[in-house]
């Protein structure tokens, strides 16, 4: 492995080459500009994936069927899974995985917004769930067409996983739908807690030709667009089951567009940047496992040596 | 190491590159694999190889434009044309 096929072009040229559908691989020449945002992109989705099971994890012994637990467990498996695939991709860029897991531990790497915050009860579980993991499933789509080769092709296998974590999410909620009026309110609740945190899910508004990740195709939607595919497909859905949307702006106008309120763009910069309600708490229990699993890398890694 | 994974998702069809496990050795990439790539009964087999054993190959260069080899080096539409016209079995159409 390793032969250069692209050879070195100036920077123009490659924008044009990715701007026209053309893709990279590894091996390529690429500039370094372009290797900078794409490892610091994919490393930000590799954090969001081992961190998001987190909030997940916390109801695995609690939750309400044996069938539900091995559902959650599954799931939680499928994200570590999923943080294993796209730390490989980093680590092909030249970022070895065990500086990521530092960086991120020690808070100097990012982390999805929706992830800093607490569980409160199981209609949390079904929310995340169906709702962020739709949110994200939009984002993760956008990436099928990535300009970056390997990170396009495993993004392929994410989402045909992430669609068994919709349909989970959603058995949740219809579910406790189907009951008691406690277990309905449960869900309301959970979807006003969750709003906001998703309504910022997809970033702040910027056009999409000022977007660096755009501009290299490294995403192949903007944030809004994002944002207003995720309204369109899960507003009418959540309407439908009797739920409201804490938002009295939300509309869906004549000619297609979702308008709503003005997402919170402080609180989305302040929580991404390491001061959520549950950051600290969920980077110390990364920080402590990894402590405490020191010993079984080492006597892995001795054993094969 | 890094071991490159291969699968074949049905019997009877060619394996195809799938991604690559970080493990310690064989033992750990063929687990890692096995989780990474088949729990789910998507896969009929793995292929799993040390990164550094697969030797990559490439530049196909065709200076001399060998046409020949290929299907589209016998463009046939027009010569039939003309044979057909010399036969008198042109068809309408």
């Amino acid at each position: 492995m390793g032969t250069l096929t692209i050879v070195r072009m100036d920077e123009r040229e490659f924008l044009e080459y990715v701007q026209s559908g053309g893709q990279v691989e590894t091996a390529d020449w690429m500039p370094d500009d372009y290797r900078a945002k794409l490892i610091k992109f994919i490393e930000m989705h590799g954090n969001s994936e081992l961190m998001g099971v987190l909030p997940e994890r916390e109801w695995i012994l609690r939750a309400p069927t044996l069938q539900r637990k091995l559902a959650l467990t599954a799931k939680v498996q499928d994200e570590v899974g999923h943080s294993q695939l796209i730390y490989r991709v980093v680590e092909d860029l030249g970022k070895p995985r065990e500086q990521c897991l530092a960086d991120l531990i020690f808070g100097r790497s990012k982390f999805h917004n929706v992830f800093h915050y607490p569980t409160k009860t199981w209609g949390d579980v079904g929310v995340i769930a169906w709702l962020v993991d739709a949110a994200a499933i939009i984002s993760q789509k956008a990436l099928l067409k990535c300009s970056y080769a390997p990170y396009a092709r495993i993004m392929k296998k994410i989402c045909w996983e992430e669609s068994f974590h919709i349909l989970h999410g959603r058995d949740v909620v219809l579910t406790m739908m189907n009951g008691t009026d406690e277990q309905r309110e449960l869900v309301q609740e959970a979807v006003t807690r969750w709003w906001g945190p998703l309504m910022q899910f997809h970033g702040n508004p910027i056009p999409k030709d000022d977007d660096p990740m755009y501009v290299w195709r490294i995403k192949s939607q903007g944030n809004e667009e994002a944002r207003q595919q995720f309204l369109d497909g899960y507003v009418p859905q959540i309407w439908e089951l009797g739920l409201t949307v804490p938002d009295p702006k939300l509309r869906k106008r004549d000619d297609g567009v979702w308008e709503y309120t003005e997402p919170d763009w402080d609180e989305l910069k302040h929580v991404v940047t390491g001061h959520g309600p549950k950051t600290q708490e969920r980077l110390e229990f990364r920080r402590e496992f990894l402590e405490q699993e020191a010993w079984v890398r080492s006597v892995v890694l001795a054993e094969a040596a | 190491m890094i071991f490159e994974v291969f699968r074949q998702e049905k019997k009877g069809t060619a394996f195809a590159h799938a991604g690559s496990v970080d493990a310690p050795d064989m033992t750990f990439a063929a687990a890692f694999a096995h989780e990474q790539y088949g729990r789910r009964q998507e896969s009929e087999a793995l292929w799993v190889v040390p990164r550094d054993t697969v030797h990559e190959v490439r530049d196909f260069h065709d200076e001399l434009h060998k046409t020949y080899h290929r299907v589209d080096g016998y463009p046939l539409k027009e010569k039939l044309r003309l044979a057909r016209e010399r036969a008198g079995t042109t068809r309408d159409s």
